[in-house]
C-alpha cells in the first residue's frame, strides 16, 4: 500500500485532475440521495422551469428537476456502464487466459470465434442481437459485455502468452503446478498492469457505447436518469436557443450537459490510464 | 507462383470466408426471434387463412438453408425482399438511403483524409513541438468526447449562433450537389472531428517507428538534405502504414456514421436501421446490418491487401 501512495505522490498533474473527476463522480453517484435537492422522476415543476431556483438547472419537458436528474444520472449510467465492463472483464480475462494457458484446439476454437465477432462493427452487432432480445437493461448489459469481452480476450491471452514463455513457468510447469495455480499465482500478478489499464480503456468504451445507445432510444429507458438519453430527451430545445439572453441560451446548453458530463468522465479515465500506462511501461524498463 | 499474389489471395480467402460467416449470423437473426414470427406479427386473433399468407409471402414454409440460399442471392443482386412492419420491398426503402449513407461517409472522408495525412506527417518531423503536443491533446478530447456532443456543439456555433449552416441535414434525390454538400457540411464536420485526430496520430506513430530505423540515419548521415530523405526514403516504405490507416478510418466512418445521422435528421441507412430496431422490423435491420458489415469488412480487407502491396519489401523478394 505504501507503493500506491509513493506513486501517487510522482503523479502528474493530468493523473491528478482525472483523479479528481473520478473521485467527484464516484460521489456524486454514491451519494445520490442526498446530494439531488429533488426525486429522480417526479415532476416536481412547471415545464421547462427556467435556471433559477430552486431548479438550478432548470426542468425539462416533464417537469423534472434537471440537476437532480444528473446527479442520478451519475449513478445509472456509470452503474450499468461498470457492471458491463465488469462482466466482460470476468468473461474475456478467463477465456484469453485459459486459452493462452491451454492452447492447442481450445485456443484455436475460441480465436477464430472471436475473430468473427470483432470482424463485425461492435454498433451493428449490438443493434442486431437488440432487435431479437427487445431492449431491456439485463439485454443491454449481457450483449455489450459479450461483445466487449472479445477485446479483453485479445489482450489477455496476448499478455498471458508473453509470460508463459518465461523460464519460472517452465520451472513450475516441472514442479508438477496444476493449470489454475499457474495462472493464479504466475500469469495474473505479472499481468495486472496492462489489465487493468485495460480495465480502463474498456470501461470508457462500454461507458460511451451505452451511453450512445441511450441516445438512440435503445439503451436505458425512461422513467430512469440516464445521461445518454437525457441528451436524446432534450435534444429539440436546442433549435429554440439564441445568445440574446442567458435565458433562451440556456436551452442550447440543455443537450450538452449531460453530453459533457459523459465526455468529462472519459477524459478523467483516460488520463488516470495514461499514468498507469506510463508507469508499467517506465518499470519495465 | 510471386509470393505477393500468394499472400494475397490468402488474405482474400480469409476475408471472403469471414464475411461468408457473417452473413450466416446475420440470417440466423430472424430463426432467433421467439416464437412464430406470423403470429407476432399478425397477432393471436390472425385467422390461418391469413397466417398461411404470411408465411407463403415471407417464404417461411421452406427449410431454413433454402431460405439461407434464396436470401442471400437475392441480397447479392440488391434484392433484400420484403419488410416485416410495412410489408413494402426493402430495396425500395433502403436504396437513396445507403447512397446518402455512402454520400456523408466519402464526403467526411475527402475532408479528413489529406488534413490528417499531412498534419500527421508534419507531427512526426516535428516531433515534441507545440504543434505535436496540440494534436495529443487533441487526440484525448477525440476519444472520450461522444459523437453527440461534438454534434451539438457544433450546431450551437454554427447553426444557433452564427447561423451558417442548417442543422437539420434534410435531403432528397432532388437535391442538388452543391446544396446537398451545403446541408451536409455539419454532420460531414461532425465526423471529421472524430476520425481526425486518431487518424493524424497513427500516421504520426507510423512515420515516427520509420525515422527511427537504422538506414534513414544512415541517409542523414551520407549528407542528404531532410525533404529528400523524408520524400525519397522514407515516404516509399511509409506508404504502406498510411493507407492501412486511411481504410481503417473509412471503415470506421461508415459505422459512426449511424449516430451522426440521427442527430442531423440525415435520410441515411443508419436512421432506417435504428428505426427499424425499435420497430422490431427484423428484415430490414438484417438488411441494414449486411451492408454495414460488409462494407466495415471489405474495407478491413483492403487495409491488409494495401498494406501488402505497397510494402516495397514483399514486392521486391530476395
Amino acid at each position: 500500500m505504501h507503493n500506491l501512495s509513493h506513486h501517487l505522490r510522482d503523479a502528474p498533474i493530468s493523473a491528478w485532475i482525472g483523479i479528481i473527476i473520478v473521485v467527484f463522480y464516484a460521489v456524486l453517484a454514491i451519494g445520490a440521495p442526498l446530494l439531488a435537492p429533488f426525486a429522480e422522476s417526479a415532476s416536481v415543476g412547471k415545464q421547462y422551469h427556467p435556471w433559477t431556483a430552486p431548479h438550478y438547472l432548470g426542468t425539462d419537458a416533464l417537469g423534472r428537476d434537471v440537476l437532480s436528474r444528473l446527479i442520478y444520472g451519475a449513478r445509472n449510467t456509470v452503474g450499468i456502464a461498470l457492471v458491463t465492463t465488469a462482466l466482460a472483464f470476468l468473461l474475456g480475462a478467463t477465456f484469453g487466459l485459459l486459452a493462452a494457458t491451454i492452447g492447442g484446439w481450445f485456443d484455436a476454437i475460441i480465436s477464430r470465434v472471436v475473430d468473427v465477432m470483432m470482424a463485425i462493427p461492435p454498433l451493428i452487432f449490438a443493434l442486431l442481437i437488440l432487435t431479437i432480445t427487445g431492449t431491456s437493461v439485463i439485454a443491454l448489459i449481457l450483449v455489450i459485455a459479450v461483445l466487449d469481452s472479445t477485446r479483453v480476450f485479445r489482450l489477455s491471452r496476448a499478455v498471458a502468452q508473453g509470460i508463459l514463455t518465461m523460464d519460472y513457468i517452465e520451472v513450475a510447469r516441472m514442479r508438477g503446478e496444476g493449470m489454475f495455480w499457474l495462472i493464479r499465482k504466475e500469469v495474473l500478478p505479472n499481468a495486472a498492469a496492462p489489465l487493468i489499464a485495460e480495465f480502463g480503456l474498456r470501461f470508457c468504451f462500454v461507458f460511451l457505447f451505452i451511453s450512445a445507445l441511450s441516445f438512440l432510444g435503445l439503451g436505458i429507458q425512461p422513467p430512469t436518469a440516464d445521461w445518454g438519453g437525457m441528451v436524446r430527451e432534450s435534444a429539440k430545445l436546442i433549435s429554440f436557443a439564441n445568445f440574446a439572453t442567458f435565458q433562451t441560451a440556456t436551452f442550447g446548453l440543455a443537450p450538452l450537459l449531460p453530453a459533457g458530463a459523459i465526455a468529462l468522465l472519459t477524459i478523467g479515465v483516460n488520463l488516470i490510464v495514461d499514468w498507469v500506462l506510463h508507469m508499467s511501461s517506465g518499470l519495465k524498463e | 507462383m510471386n509470393p505477393i499474389l500468394t499472400i494475397i489471395l490468402k488474405r482474400l480467402l480469409i476475408g471472403l470466408l469471414t464475411l461468408w460467416v457473417v452473413t450466416i449470423i446475420i440470417f440466423a437473426a430472424i430463426e432467433l426471434l421467439p416464437g412464430d414470427i406470423a403470429t407476432e406479427v399478425l397477432g393471436q386473433a390472425a385467422t390461418e387463412e391469413s397466417l398461411a399468407a404470411f408465411r407463403e409471402k415471407f417464404d417461411l414454409n421452406h427449410p431454413v438453408y433454402e431460405r439461407y440460399i434464396s436470401w442471400l442471392s437475392g441480397a447479392v443482386t440488391g434484392d433484400f425482399g420484403i419488410s416485416l412492419a410495412n410489408q413494402r420491398p426493402i430495396s425500395e426503402l433502403i436504396g437513396h438511403r445507403t447512397a446518402n449513407t455512402f454520400f456523408l461517409a466519402g464526403y467526411a472522408a475527402a475532408i479528413a483524409v489529406p488534413i490528417a495525412v499531412v498534419s500527421g506527417m508534419l507531427a512526426a518531423l516535428y516531433n515534441g513541438s507545440v504543434f505535436d503536443r496540440m494534436l495529443s491533446s487533441s487526440t484525448l478530447a477525440a476519444i472520450s468526447f461522444p459523437e453527440f456532443f461534438v454534434a451539438y456543439i457544433l450546431i450551437l456555433i454554427f447553426s444557433v449562433g452564427l447561423g451558417w449552416f442548417p442543422s437539420l441535414a434534410d435531403v432528397d434525390v432532388d437535391t442538388s450537389l452543391g446544396e446537398r454538400l451545403y446541408r451536409t457540411f455539419l454532420p460531414a464536420m461532425t465526423l471529421t472531428l472524430i476520425v481526425l485526430a486518431y487518424m493524424m496520430r497513427m500516421t504520426r506513430a507510423a512515420i515516427l517507428n520509420l525515422l527511427a530505423l537504422p538506414y534513414i540515419e544512415m541517409a542523414h548521415l551520407k549528407g542528404i538534405k531532410r525533404w529528400r530523405v523524408i520524400a525519397v526514403h522514407a515516404l516509399p516504405n511509409a506508404l504502406a502504414p498510411i493507407l492501412n490507416v486511411i481504410a481503417l478510418n473509412l471503415a470506421y466512418l461508415i459505422v459512426g456514421v449511424v449516430l451522426v445521422e440521427v442527430v442531423f435528421v440525415y435520410p441515411g441507412l443508419g436512421q432506417i436501421l435504428v428505426d427499424s430496431v425499435s420497430n422490431r422490423d427484423v428484415t430490414v435491420v438484417q438488411a441494414a446490418c449486411l451492408i454495414f458489415a460488409a462494407t466495415y469488412i471489405l474495407l478491413n480487407l483492403l487495409a491488409d491487401i494495401l498494406s501488402i502491396i505497397a510494402n516495397p519489401r514483399l514486392l521486391h523478394p530476395r
